[in-house]
């Protein structure tokens, strides 16, 4: 067992490049999830034309975009497993702390690619002019690591569920609701242009929200994987 | 039944009954003190019902803990009897949570005229409330009362690490109506005195009907039924 450690980095490799190959190969979880994004900056950008929108509105208008495009694909990571019965096979090559991590990297690979898909053409869009770049590239990042986090874990539990899709929503937002706060309060701070001291707070509670939650699912997630 | 057994039962419903009659008693003379011997606190209508609203709060938090607590050790021991406590206090806190947002709200229609704006403390409260409704929704989702247990303890404990930044970290971020009644010196004797008699009331109140609801879950846990 002198390399166990180096085996277990491979084994979170291994299914990350597993997962990324088998996305290539169907696009399942990137059409789901940024197609779903562009329909609904459409529908935002043309509804908010009408409004005027200011960075009071903008803010959590972007974070409701992210939000809903993560719960239409996120979850596929843990429930293609389980229904194409691969989810067996999985568990007798690899170490669960492995697999997590292996799905918990590749929703935030996932996450990173939409981000940089959507958010700069919601900037143009939608007019926005950014005070503090700096900031909201943080907040950005902090935060969708967080929803990120909270989406794997949240899809280990439905994948063992019946009405997976409805119940996956439904679970993941009220753990999102201290995120979506901080998230939409610290980057309508970066956009009217506050200054990095008044943003940290944010950026603190989001770093501590998604280090809370992937320690969460490191700990609890061999409970959730070997349940049949 | 034999003598021993028989008359260990007669001590136990004694026990109990002298348990209830106390706290009976308790509430009552909590109920006569926050009307009659209290004083109101300056510049707010119907402070009376702090002494209900706090301790309300208090218990749904102390039974949200108590059921990550239990979910924990059922994850450790895998005993049904776990599951059926670790349920019992999530309907516990789900019950008292609703209590505190509504004598929140109506304390918030006396004194500023809307029973509802989303302030930071009804905003964490709110997704508490919905936090343990989905957990109920995922465990009727869940076939098969050890998978039920295994996979809905999981997201009882996820609950339970999310809970702190919902109580503690985002009411006190942001800028809130909500009155700090419980704070180091600053705080009236008289009301203090109540308050903590109020909370221990409370607390007693809970814990039997704690014990009712477990006692019942038990016995539909021995007959295989679906015990919650």
């Amino acid at each position: 067992m002198a390399n166990s450690s180096s085996t277990w980095a491979d084994g979170c490799w291994a299914v990350l490049r597993k997962d990324i190959q088998s996305e290539f190969r169907t696009r399942y979880a990137f059409n789901a999830v940024v197609v779903f994004a562009i329909t609904t900056l459409a529908v935002v950008s043309y509804s908010a034309q009408v409004v005027g929108a200011g960075s009071r509105l903008l803010s959590p208008l972007l974070w409701i975009i992210i939000l809903f495009s993560a719960m239409s694909g996120l979850s596929r990571t843990f429930v293609r497993e389980e229904d194409a019965g691969t989810a067996n096979t999985l568990r007798l090559v690899a170490e669960p702390t492995a697999v997590y991590v292996g799905k918990l990297l590749f929703n935030t690979a996932l996450l990173a690619v939409l981000d940089v898909l959507i958010v700069p053409l919601f900037l143009v869009l939608m007019d926005v002019s950014v005070g503090n770049l700096f900031l909201f590239v943080v907040i950005l990042i902090t935060g969708s690591a967080s929803i990120a986090a909270t989406a794997t874990f949240v899809a280990a539990i439905v994948s063992k569920a019946s009405v997976r899709s409805a119940l996956f929503a439904v679970l993941s937002f009220p753990l999102l609701v201290p995120v979506l706060v901080a998230a939409v309060q610290g980057t309508e701070a970066s956009l009217r242009g506050a200054s990095i001291p008044e943003g940290m707070p944010f950026v603190r509670i989001l770093t501590a929200f998604a280090g809370a939650m992937v320690a969460v699912g490191l700990l609890l997630f061999e409970h959730v994987w070997n349940e049949a | 039944m034999s003598k021993e057994a028989e008359l260990e039962g007669v001590k136990q419903s004694v026990v109990s009954g002298a348990y209830k009659a106390f706290v009976g008693v308790w509430m009552t003379g909590v109920i006569l003190a926050a009307f009659l011997y209290s004083p109101e606190i300056a510049n707010l209508k119907g402070t009376q019902i702090v002494y209900f609203h706090v301790p309300c709060a208090w218990l749904a938090s102390l039974a949200f803990l108590g059921s990550g607590i239990y979910a924990v050790l059922y994850l450790r021991r895998q005993n049904l009897e776990l599951d059926v406590k670790s349920a019992s206090a999530a309907e516990l806190g789900l019950l008292f949570c609703v209590l505190a947002t509504v004598t929140g709200a109506v304390f918030s229609k006396a004194n500023w005229g809307m029973a509802w704006n989303w302030d930071p403390r009804q905003t964490t409260i709110a997704a508490l409330l919905l936090m343990y409704l989905a957990y109920f929704a995922l465990r009727s989702a869940l076939v098969g009362a050890e998978k039920r247990a295994a996979i809905s303890g999981v997201y009882a404990v996820a609950a339970c690490v999310v809970m702190p930044f919902l109580v503690f970290v985002l009411p006190r971020a942001f800028e809130s109506l909500h009155p700090t009644v419980v704070r180091r010196g600053g705080m009236d004797p008289e009301i203090a005195v109540v308050l903590a008699a109020s909370t221990l009331g409370f607390t007693a109140f809970g814990v039997w009907i704690f014990r009712l609801r477990v006692a019942l879950g038990s016995i539909a846990l021995s007959r295989m039924e679906e015990p919650l």
